[in-house]
Order: C-alpha cells, then sequence, then structure tokens
C-alpha cells in the first residue's frame, strides 16, 4: 500500500511504452561516473579479449577501425531513473569481435581505462545486442560519455555499458564488477526494474 | 524495500532549498555519502521517484535528513520543497551507494569540493566526522552563486571557528560579499593550488555538483598529482536531480 501525497499530481510524458517502469525522460545526455575522466588518446588505444589466461583477440585502434561498423539506434535507460529514447550511434558489433573466438565461457567481465568493470552473461553481448560505439550522433565520441569507445548494451541499465573500454574477459564464473558489488543489480534489466541487489 | 518516513523537520536553507528531516523506525543506517530514493504517489496511482543524498550523518535515532533544490521545471523537487508538511508520511528506499561514501574509521586528510547543492552528500560527510569524534584534517571549498545560495551557513561558519582542522574556503561565481578578496568567479586551477590539500598529502578527495563542475574540478585534481583512485566522484546532470 503506498502512501498517497495529496497535492502531487507529477509530470506524466505520454512515452507509446517506450519508458521502462520507473522512468522518466530527458533530452539532454547526463554524464555519471565515479571518478575523474580517463583521457585515452587513439594512438595509445587498444582493446583486448581474454580468458583470464590468454589474449584471444587484439585490436589497436586502426584495426578496430577498419573492422566493419554498423549505424545503431537505440533507447537509454540509466539506474538514476532518466532515459533518452532514440539516440543515434557508431560502433562494431561484438558479434564481429567475438566471431573467431572459441569459448565455453557463460560470462563477461568488461573492463574499461580507469579500472571500471562491469559484469554480463555473454550471451547478452552476441547476437546483435552490444557494439563498441565510437561515434555518438554523428560526431566522435567525447571523453566524458565514454570516448574514444565505449561498449553499448542498451537493452540492460547504462552502467552496463562500460564507457573506456580497454578490453573483455570471458570466464566460466559470473564475478561482480563495480557497482554490482557496491549494491547494484548483478543483471540489470529496466523492464524489470532490477535496480538494487534486493530486486528481483 | 520501501520504507515510510514521518517528516518531523523542515527548514529552508536557502529561497529554493528545504531542508526535510524524516523519522523512519526502520532505517537500517547508512553511510556518510550515500543516497535514498524517494517516492512520491498521486491520488490516483501515478508515482514518481528520484534520487536525493542524505544529509545528516549516520545516527541512532533512525533520523534521516535531505536537503532538496527547488528545479524550475522539476517534477518531484516542487512538491517536496513546497507542499510537504510536518507530519507527512514519504516513502523512501535505500541507503544506497557504496562508492562516494566516508566512513568515520578513515584517518587520512579529507578534501571536500561542493558545487552548488552537491554541498549536501559532503555535509554528511563533515557531520560524520564530528559525532564520530574523528580528527582527521578536513578541508571544504564549496562553489556556490552568491552568498544567499548557501547551505547550513551557520553550523560550517560555528564548526570551522571551533575546530581548526576543519578549514571552509568559499569560491562565489555570481555575486561575492563586499569585502570578499576574490572576484566572483568559477573554481580555477590557481584556487585549487591555494586553498585545497595539496597531491603530496595523498588526502581521499570527494567532489559533487554538477556534471560541467565536477569534470573540471576532477580534471584539475588529476592534473595537479592526485591518483586517480583518491578522487571520489558525484555528478548530477542538467536535469537529474539526483543530489
Amino acid at each position: 500500500m503506498s502512501i498517497i501525497s495529496t497535492g502531487f499530481l507529477g509530470r506524466r510524458t505520454p512515452t507509446d511504452g517506450k519508458l521502462p517502469p520507473g522512468q522518466y525522460l530527458t533530452t539532454d545526455f547526463p554524464v555519471l561516473s565515479a571518478g575523474p575522466t580517463p583521457h585515452v588518446p587513439v594512438e595509445k588505444w587498444e582493446v583486448l579479449i581474454d580468458d583470464g589466461k590468454n589474449i584471444l583477440g587484439r585490436w589497436d585502434w586502426k584495426s578496430f577501425r577498419n573492422l566493419a561498423s554498423e549505424n545503431i539506434t537505440a533507447d537509454l535507460h540509466c539506474v538514476t531513473r532518466w532515459s533518452k529514447l532514440g539516440t543515434s550511434w557508431e560502433g562494431v558489433s561484438l558479434d564481429a569481435l567475438l566471431g573467431d573466438i572459441q569459448t565455453d565461457a557463460a560470462y563477461a567481465l568488461v573492463r574499461s581505462y580507469g579500472d571500471y568493470t562491469t559484469n554480463l552473461p555473454l550471451k547478452d553481448l552476441i547476437n546483435k545486442q552490444a557494439w563498441i560505439a565510437f561515434r555518438f550522433d554523428g560526431k566522435d565520441l567525447e571523453p566524458e560519455h565514454g570516448g574514444p569507445a565505449r561498449l553499448l548494451v542498451p537493452h540492460l541499465y547504462l552502467w552496463k555499458s562500460a564507457k573506456w573500454v580497454r578490453g573483455i574477459t570471458l570466464m566460466q564464473q559470473d564475478r561482480a564488477g563495480f557497482w554490482e558489488g557496491l549494491g547494484y543489480h548483478n543483471y540489470g534489466d529496466p523492464w524489470r526494474e532490477q535496480r538494487y541487489s534486493d530486486d528481483k | 524495500m520501501w520504507r515510510v518516513g514521518t517528516v518531523v523537520g523542515l527548514h529552508d536553507e536557502t529561497a529554493t532549498a528545504r531542508t526535510i528531516t524524516l523519522q523512519v523506525p526502520d532505517w537500517s543506517g547508512h553511510v556518510a555519502g550515500q543516497h535514498v530514493d524517494v517516492r512520491l504517489t498521486a491520488p490516483d496511482g501515478y508515482s514518481a521517484v528520484r534520487s536525493y543524498s542524505i544529509a545528516s550523518a549516520p545516527n541512532s535515532e533512525h533520523r534521516v535528513e535531505i536537503t532538496v533544490e527547488r528545479l524550475p521545471n522539476g517534477e518531484v523537487s516542487p512538491y517536496l520543497t513546497q507542499h510537504v508538511a510536518v507530519g507527512d508520511r514519504l516513502e523512501l528506499r535505500g541507503p544506497i551507494g557504496g562508492w562516494f561514501v566516508w566512513r568515520s574509521q578513515q584517518a587520512e586528510a579529507v578534501q571536500l569540493i561542493a558545487g552548488g547543492s552537491g554541498i549536501v552528500p559532503l555535509m554528511a560527510i563533515i557531520r560524520s566526522r564530528v559525532s564520530a569524534g574523528n580528527t582527521a584534517p578536513f578541508r571544504l571549498l564549496y562553489s556556490v552563486r552568491e552568498p544567499g545560495g548557501v547551505f547550513y551557513h551557520d553550523e560550517l561558519r560555528a564548526l570551522s571557528e571551533q575546530d581548526r582542522s576543519v578549514m571552509v574556503t568559499y569560491a562565489f561565481t555570481r555575486a561575492a560579499p563586499k569585502d570578499w578578496s576574490r572576484p566572483p568567479s568559477r573554481v580555477d586551477a590557481a584556487l585549487i593550488a591555494e586553498v585545497t590539500w595539496p597531491a603530496n598529502l595523498a588526502p581521499s578527495c570527494y567532489v559533487c555538483g554538477p556534471t560541467p563542475f565536477v569534470e573540471t574540478v576532477a580534471n584539475f585534481l588529476n592534473a595537479s598529482g592526485h591518483d586517480r583512485e583518491k578522487i571520489r566522484t558525484e555528478r548530477f546532470g542538467p536535469t537529474g536531480e539526483r543530489k
């Protein structure tokens, strides 16, 4: 039973069912991160895929950018309750990066410059669900939004879309990432409102 | 889990910001720097939730204080700052957040840097230091538009007068008091160098405010030699009501 606040009206935005529960629309692009923004020049940038022991794939900026890229239109949902609909990105599908890698891993730990991490099931990174994005709205991705390149996994809350991505470790066992170890939900499905660790 | 808090105190900090004190019988306790989600439900069942930093120190009285700044086009903050009355009940969830926190066992020097209502979680840290009898050297740099926009003014003044190990510096960005030595301007590298702990002291730095403020300040700190892992940030976007 909720407590009713008489006199509270709220601001109701019609959203055609595009807004997950508990979210509100914004047209800005707020920034939330836990520390200073890392500034990584593309000459020094690389992204690695490993299994904790061996490097399974490695791309510097040039070889990464030589991979086929895609235009992506995505709705973003941040756990701090803002959503931004219909954003435009360009990025490389993780299907392209993971395609030649043989693995029986079920989980992935995504690592960033600046030591941020986030974990998710490997199955959420494949089948056209995840990209490493390097352009937003037609422009090179700015550092404060994760540039030069960030993970984009729009079907999960935005903290899973790690900014400043530098690598993905494939794992047999799940391991909590940064926010997942600090009280946030392990999976983070916005449609099931999985914000905090005690949400089902 | 949503808990019910009863409003037991209201205090206007400025013309647009109000502190709400809630009595929450089943409050599990919190750590300075954490926030709560507050849920408002309209008579027809529509509800909206926003996050607010806790302003109060951890305490045994099950009291939680938040300070809410009224945003011109806010959905929740106008109600919380203008309509809530003593005796009202509000739903809250938390405490939330395990990163932007200060624990009273910490002994190292602390540098707090606030932009506007970003002072709220930093005030919880200062109050936590006082209530725990912690003597770690503290410095606060508080950037605010004008003298009338300062939250917790008397408390901060009393504190820095009584305790020489807490140093408070204001940076006024639009209008300064008449006898103020620094003309109104944003926090810059020179001010950071002058009034904050030097990097060689390895202080823990907590920076909270609007995104551009936090970006700028965190970059200054990083550039002046503070290790990245010693700089914790909490940002709120142009529309975010997180305080």
